[in-house]
Parts: structure tokens; sequence; C-alpha cells
């Protein structure tokens, strides 16, 4: 089969003007006769949602939180970015898109860029509209500021919470048309199954979290919007609710899972304390704005206080290797810059895994006061968590697993290989490529769903309205969908064994971490490969689910999460061996530069790689997405 | 650490709740508040028990998810903390633990320590928003908001949600979270059309969620997470007076649309 992303061709700078003119739209009076599914509330889901029911379609909403406020989008701190050039610095949509193409190690599709790029500039406006309290000047403009690598100042932010202020400009969205009735809302509800009729995405199979009953949803399009997998790995910065279970459910029934294991891994979170952690923390990296990242140079310093180790004795190796961009190198680079000083007997703090941030110099350059407002609310953080204040003694931070750029695959209208079924946000394999650049994750979720979907699901919906049969609860495919999910609750049920979801949760993340984490090679990919499977076949063996599927149970939730990503792992493995390049955030030791750099293969991985479902256990299909460059030139990526 | 805990345990709603005293042992300091109730859990399902229940999804006190009552402290005996970042260093070794859920009317108790806090979206619907339909907004730096308010609506837009207040509150009063956002919206240049039919209307739904009144207590913000002041309370009952006085159409008349 072949994939084609039916972008418009023709001059980048007009595409999708042209593109929005071309497509069908749905007269005012029809909309209401359409019904759409949203799953998710984060900011992707949330702005679709509450858009969709603003545009007159009767919209259903749904969330696995107690109220769609919570989406994991609500713990984004940094920033958004946006082509506005209020810097006046020479930024501009073209800067914007040749900077993410670039920082996503050219893996990513170039008009899909271009239009995140362009559409950046109206998020901020319709966030500042609905009330968003960003940052401001004493003019009362908005504040800018720059971001994890970019030279120019682009990011907008509200103080360290911008992903809560947007998410709760959206979600009163949301709940305005809730209110006005053009959108159900069901939180604690969560998507176990999708219903795929004549090869089109029709509704979904629900359970409902705390009443336990298992329900079917039809729609005439289905929207997952429902957040990234970086759980897969246990131990990550995502909530802990966060999961692949919609998408991988949808990959079974046939949507393509793209770039699988492009994974992003976070620079500057606070180290593992022990044996009981159950989340890391991240620590925004617009603390590298002022911080100074460092190790002793030598290991025999490793145990001193920070306060005793001469300044000449110290390693600001970032500042060092890339003196252009300093302690702001794209989150890849410092990350595994991180893991190799560590890894090299250097690294501080408990197992030795953790880098020093120092604010040491920004406080006497600026004044404790400055980095007070600047960082307040993060160095809070920091103290309630290490018990360390961070104005006193350097930060200890160390990479965590932070951000998925895979995904399911979509076309440039944001459908997948399925007909009907929309991905927004971080679900799908998105703009970004092999790494997302900061601050650019809440712009993507809010330009698919404030501005892109709304208009490429009224084409869909316009032109297939015709050839669209009427599903109703007595179809097979309905009851087929049904009886899946009240087989997989009952068996949960059933096992009876001895380990709790967790348990087993903890042991695919360690593994996941070990041999397919910050780099990867050969080897270790086949190993996990081998292994995935044992601790799959000794979860369906060996797994406790207490209580009943009727009422509210959380280890039964878990034990449903759990179970999908024993799956996604191994799909993960395959793609990581078989991209036998490095690019972005995937790492593959056999292919570096001399200087320790990602080296790409452009003539044999300029593609993405799009895995077709096959059965567990069983070889995925892959399809290949070429990615043609017009506009960037792919170059070795340098910020020396 | 070495804790006995009492831990409140329910099995829906409508159910009559008691506590359950459980002992652990072994709890590093360094551990949170849930992570010591995660191995609490590994412990119970071990021994074939049902793990107790419990809310939570960031942990990092932003979401607003988590939130139980701690030895009669909404969200525990620290200031300015969320259950999830609560560390148990807070705690000596040996101590006792009473720990229960929100305890409101309008939050019935669904299950353990999750309660259903579904009304706090009510009132948001009530009125809680600007209207600005997507794509219809001019040019960001067209509206000026001068610092000191950009910075007055942050300091009020800080509230998670969370429900602290109502617990610790006396009448269950749900006057700093409703407060919070009619301060937040109502500073605001772009909140100002709305603002009478939003304090009037969010107030109403307030109401009818079965949320006490105010006589004065302070607990709220004594026990928010957020720091959330009690000035967002006289100024949304300012702008309630000041509202019903020009009230020119029925309550709840023109929400949504
Ligand atoms: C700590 C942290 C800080 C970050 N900071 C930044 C930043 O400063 N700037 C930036 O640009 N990006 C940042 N990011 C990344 C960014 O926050 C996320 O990528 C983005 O918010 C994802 O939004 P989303 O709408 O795609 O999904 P989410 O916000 O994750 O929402 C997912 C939704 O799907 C629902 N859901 C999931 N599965 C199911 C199911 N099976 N059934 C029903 N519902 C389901 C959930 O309930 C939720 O409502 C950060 C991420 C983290 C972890
Ligand atoms: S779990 Fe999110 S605030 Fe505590």
């Amino acid at each position: 089969m072949e994939l084609r992303d039916n972008a418009p061709s023709g001059p980048i700078e007009t595409a999708w003007d042209r593109h929005r003119f071309d497509i069908k739209l749905v007269n005012p009076a029809n909309k209401r006769k359409f019904e759409v599914i949203v799953v998710g509330t984060g900011l992707a889901g949330a702005a679709a949602a509450a858009t969709f029911g603003e545009l007159g379609y009767r919209v259903r909403s749904f969330c696995y939180q107690d109220s769609p406020r919570r989406a994991h989008s609500i713990a984004a701190q940094g920033g958004i970015n946006a082509a506005k050039n209020y810097s006046g610095d020479g930024d501009s949509i073209y800067r914007l898109f040749y900077d993410t193409v670039k920082g996503g190690d050219y893996r990513s599709r170039e008009r899909n860029v271009y239009r995140l790029a362009q559409v950046s500039v109206n998020i901020i406006d319709q966030a500042v509209a609905q009330g968003v309290p960003f940052a401001r000047e004493y003019g009362g403009l908005l504040d800018n500021r720059s971001f994890g690598g970019a030279q120019v100042s682009r990011t907008f932010y509200a103080r360290g919470q911008t992903g809560q202020q947007l998410l709760l400009g959206a979600y009163q969205a949301l709940e305005r048309q809730i209110g006005a009735g053009t959108v159900t809302m069901h939180p604690r509800t969560e998507m176990l199954e999708l219903i795929v009729v004549d090869g089109q995405a029709r509704g979904i199979v629900t359970r409902d979290m705390v009443t336990g009953k298992i329900e079917a949803h039809l729609a005439h399009a289905v929207v997952l919007a429902t957040g990234g997998y970086g759980n897969l790995f246990y131990l990550s910065t995502n909530a802990k609710g966060c999961n692949v279970t919609a998408g991988w459910r949808a990959h079974r029934k046939g949507a393509f899972f793209a770039n699988p294991c492009y994974t992003q891994i976070h620079p500057t979170c606070i180290p593992v304390s022990g044996e009981h952690q159950s989340k890391l923390t991240l620590m925004s990296e617009s603390l590298r704005n002022d911080g100074r990242v460092w190790v002793p140079k030598n290991k025999d310093d490793v145990g001193k206080k920070p306060g005793q180790i001469a300044k000449e004795d110290r390693d600001y190796y970032l500042e060092r290797k890339y003196p252009a961009f300093g302690n702001l190198v794209p989150r890849d680079i410092a990350s595994r810059n991180a893991k190799e000083v560590c890894d090299a007997g250097r690294g501080v703090g408990p197992g030795g895994l953790g880098v020093y941030l120092d604010f040491a110099d920004a406080i006497e350059r600026l004044g404790q006061k400055a980095i007070e407002e600047r960082y307040g609310n993060l160095f809070e953080m920091y103290e309630r968590i290490t018990d360390e204040d961070p104005y006193q003694v350097p930060m200890r931070i160390y990479p965590a697993v932070h951000y998925t750029m895979g995904g399911l695959w979509v076309d440039y209208n944001l459908m997948s290989n399925l007909p009907g079924l929309f991905v927004l946000g971080e679900a799908n394999f998105s703009d970004h490529g092999a790494n997302r650049l900061g601050a650019s994750a809440l712009m993507q979720g809010l330009a698919d769903g404030y501005f892109v979907a709304p208009y490429t699901i009224g084409n869909y919906l316009w032109t297939e309205r015709t050839d669209q049969k009427p599903v109703t609860a007595d179809h097979p495919e309905v009851k087929k969908a049904l009886a899946e999910v009240e087989e997989r609750t009952q068996r949960f049920l059933s096992i009876n064994g001895k380990r709790s979801p967790d348990s087993f949760h903890r042991e695919l993340g360690k593994l996941m971490w070990e041999k397919c984490g910050m780099a990867r090679n050969e080897a270790g990919l086949k190993e996990a490969q081998a292994r995935i499977p044992a601790l799959r076949a000794e979860f369906w063996e060996n797994l406790r689910v207490p209580g009943s599927g009727a009422d509210l149970n959380q280890s039964l939730e878990k034990a449903g999460r759990v179970a999908d990503f024993l799956e996604l792992a191994e799909l993960f493995a395959t793609d990581a061996l078989h991209r036998r390049e490095s690019c972005g955030g995937h790492f593959r030791e056999e292919s570096q530069t001399p200087e320790g750099e990602a080296l790409r293969d452009d003539d044999s991985f300029r593609y993405v790689a799009a895995w077709e479902f096959n059965g567990v256990g069983k070889a995925p299909v892959l399809h290949k997405e070429d990615l043609e460059f017009e506009h960037v030139k792919l170059t070795q990526r340098s910020y020396k | 650490m070495r804790l006995t805990l009492h831990v409140w345990r329910q099995k829906k709603s409508g159910d009559k709740g008691a506590f359950e005293t459980h002992k652990v042992e072994n709890i590093s300091a360094d551990s949170s508040f849930l992570e010591m109730l995660d191995v609490l859990n590994e412990e119970i399902l071990e021994k074939g028990g049902e793990p107790v229940a419990f809310d939570h999804d960031c942990r990092e006190g932003i979401c607003g998810t988590c939130g139980m009552v701690v030895n009669g402290m909404a969200h525990g005996p620290q200031a300015l903390t969320t259950t999830c970042q609560l560390h148990m260093r807070k705690f000596k070794d040996g101590d006792e633990l009473w720990i229960e859920p929100w305890r409101a009317k309008a939050f019935p108790v669904l299950r353990d320590l999750v309660v259903d806090r579904g009304a706090f979206d009510r009132i948001i619907q009530a009125g809680g928003f600007i209207s600005a339909k997507s794509g219809s907004a001019p040019d960001a730096n067209e509206i000026l908001v001068g610092k000191t308010v950009a910075d007055q609506a942050m300091d009020a837009a800080a509230c998670i949600g969370c429900g602290a207040c109502v617990a610790a509150c006396p009448n269950a009063s749900a006057m700093l979270f409703t407060a919070a956002k009619i301060t937040h919206l109502g500073v605001l240049p772009q909140g100002q059309p709305e603002r009478d039919d939003r304090a009037r209307n969010m107030v109403a739904q307030m109401d009818a969620e079965g949320f006490g009144g105010c006589t004065n207590h302070g607990e709220c913000a004594e026990v928010c997470p957020k720091g959330i002041s009690l000035e967002t309370i006289a100024r949304m009952n300012r702008d309630f007076l000041k509202a019903m006085v020009i009230a020119r159409e029925p309550l709840a008349a023109r929400t949504g649309g």
C-alpha cells in the first residue's frame, strides 16, 4: 500500500490557503447532522471539541480524568512558540518552519511543518482573546523569551505554568460548549476499542471507570487526541495515567503506527531518588537560559560538595563542546552529553546519575530577585522534592523520557490511513520528525485542534456523506468490539496470579530504558525483542487484578494499559532496530560522527516508517513514506 | 520509616465507610505521600486485598487531581503543597496518620479516597469563560494588558481546582474556587463584556450545587496549595452585588452560546 500524504503541491507558502479553498465545506444547517467523537481533552482534544461544537457539530468528548481540565497538557511549564516576531529579532514563519524541520533532524514532512508555523500566530491571538494571562512587559505588550536552542525569542509563557493556562483556556471554551449543549462530556470514561465499519472509523467502545459499564458510542468520525506514550518506560515526566491504549487499539484495527522509536529524552529532570520512585519531574528547560551545566573534571571530585570544587576543576562541558549554543543546545544533544559524562564516571549525586545545573553566576549577575521572578515556582518545586535549596547549591539534573514524536500515522489532513480516524496532538506522529524543539508541542496540539482539524474533518464528513451507511448498535462490528472489551476485562480479572500490574510495568520500563533508551545498539535491541514477549507471556499468566469490573477498580485500569504497553514495546524495539541510522532522539551507537554526534543516513532512511499490525508476536509490515525536501537543505546538524 | 495508617475505606457512593488500619515499614523519607500509598497498595494486593483507591495523575502539583485529608488537614501538613508533592520527610518515624477523602455534600465519595468534583466543572460551564470563537481573535498585541493586571490575573488563574478549599471549609463552601475564576477573567480587559453575567451565573450555580456559604473562616486560603488569596472572594462579592443591582435579565439566561 502506498502512503499518500495528500498535501497540496505548488508553492509551500500558499499550500494551506489553497487547500482550505479546495476542500469541501459543510453548510451550517447540515453540521448538526454529523456526530463526532473526540477522545482526549488535552490541548489538542479540548481545542478540537470546543471548535467542532462552536461550528455546530454534535460532539461527544471523553477523558479518563475526573475533569477535562486535568489532561496532561496541564503540566507543561515552559512556553509555546509562535512566529509573531514581536521581539523584532528576525523571526518569521519561514524561520520557525526551518528551525522545526532542522531540529527534527529532517525526518518530518515539510508541508505540515510549514502550516504549523503559519497557524502558530493565530494560536496566540486565540489564547489571548480567551483570557490566557501570558507574561507581559510593563507597557502591556506580550513578553517573549528564547527557549531550548532557539536563537530568536519566540516563546510566549505564563510563568512556569504555560500548559495550565493554555489548557484552562481550551477547557473553558469546551465547558462553554457543554453548557450550550453542543458537546456531551464523558469524564472518567476510558476508550478501550475502536469500531471500524466498512473500513471506516465509526465509533468507540468505552468503560465507565466508576460504574464499570461497557458501552459503544457511534459517530461519523472519530478523533483521537490521547497524548503520548512516554510511560512505556514506566518512569517518565508524563502524568501517571498517560497511556497508549486508544492509539494501540486503533493500530490493532488497522491504523498504522509511525516512527514508534522516536522518543524525546529531556535533559533537565530531577534524578531518581530510590526504588519507590513513581514518576520523574521535569525542571523546565527555560532554566538552561540562566543555569550552567557542569560536572567535575576529575572522577575523584564527584563525592565532594559542589562548593568545594574550584571553578577550574569544573567541566562546563556543553559550553566547551558547543561554543555557539552552549547550554542551549537541543534536548537530544544535551541529554546524550549528560549520559556520556555520567557513563565516564563523572556524574554526581546518588548512583552518579546526575549533573549540576548551577545558577550561582546568574544570581551574581542579575540578583536573586530576578532569578526568583523567572523561576521561583520551579525552584520551590525542586526544593520540595529534593530538600535542597537551589539558590544555595546547584540543582542536580538527569535526562528522563519526556515526549514521543512517534504516533499514529496521519496525512496532511491529520487523518490516519483508516478513513474517518483523525489523530491530533502528541498522539499522531506529527510535525516534529525525530526530535521536537522546546515549546513546540503546545503549539502543535493547539494548531491541530483549533485550526487544522475543524477544516479537514468537514471535508471528510461532506465527501463521505453519501457513502456512509447508518450504523446502529446491533451492527456485527459493534457487537464484536463490545465483546472484545468484555472478554479482555474478564480475562484480567480471572488470571488471579501473583504480580500487580505496576510490577510488570516497572519491569518493562526498566528493560526499555536500558535497551531502548538514550543510546541504542543492535545487540541491546535484539535482547529487548527477545525479552519482551517473555514478559508479556508472564503477564497473562501471573497477573493479579483484585476486585470486580463493575465498580471503580484502578488495578483493572492499569492492567489494560500495561497490556497494551507490552505489545507496543515490541514494535518500538523493531522500529529502533530497523533504523540503522542515528537521527534526532534516536541514537544508534553504530551510526555516529567521529565527534560522537548523531549520524544520519539519508540515502537509506529518509522516510517515515509506518507499521501495520499483523497480530501479537508477529512481525509487523513496514510501509514507507518517502520524505522530500524542497526547501530545507539536508545537512549534518551542527550546533558547534 | 514505620507508620500506622488509618485509611478511609468505602466501596461506593452511599455506602457507610470506615477506617481501616494498616502498618507500613521501610518507607523512604524521600518518597512522596502518594508513593507511600503505592507501597501500601502493593502490600495489600500481595495479601489478596483490594488496594486503596485514590485520585492522582501529574504528581507534580499542577493537575489538581490528588487530594486527601491527612490528620485533619486538606493536602496534609505542609503549606502551599498538594498531597502528591508532600514528602514523607515531613513526618516522623512511628507517626500515626488518619487519611480521609474530601468531605462535602457537593463532593460525594465514589470509592475510598476518590470523590466526585463534577460540581466544579458545572460552575465553570455557568460562566467561567470568555466567549471567543476559534479563529475570531484580533492580533494579540492589540489588547494591551498592564503587567500588574496580568500578574493579578495569573495569581488567580493559578487555581488547580483540587477542591481542598471546599474540604477545609466548615461550611463546605466553594467561594475561593469560584472567586479565583471570577477574578482571573474579571480583571482582564477581555473579560469585561461578560463580567456581570459571569458573576451572577457562576454564583447561582455554586449555590445550586449545594456548596455552603462563606462565613469568613479563611480555612480555604490556608490550605490552598496555590496560595489563592481571600481578596478574590471580596472581589467576587463586589462583582456579584454590582451584577445583581444592574441585572436586567433572569439568572442563567445567557450562559453558553
Ligand atoms: C512535564 C511536561 C512539561 C512540558 N512542557 C512543555 C512546554 O513547556 N512546551 C511545550 O510545547 N510542550 C511541553 N510538554 C509537552 C506537551 O505538554 C504535550 O506534548 C502536550 O500537552 C500533549 O497534548 P495532547 O493534547 O496531545 O495530549 P494530553 O494533554 O496528554 O491529553 C491526552 C488526553 O487524552 C485522554 N486519554 C488518553 N487515553 C485515553 C483513553 N484511552 N480513553 C479516554 N481518554 C483518554 C486523557 O484523559 C487526556 O484528556 C511538556 C510535557 C511534560 C510531560
Ligand atoms: S496529582 Fe496532579 S496535583 Fe497532585
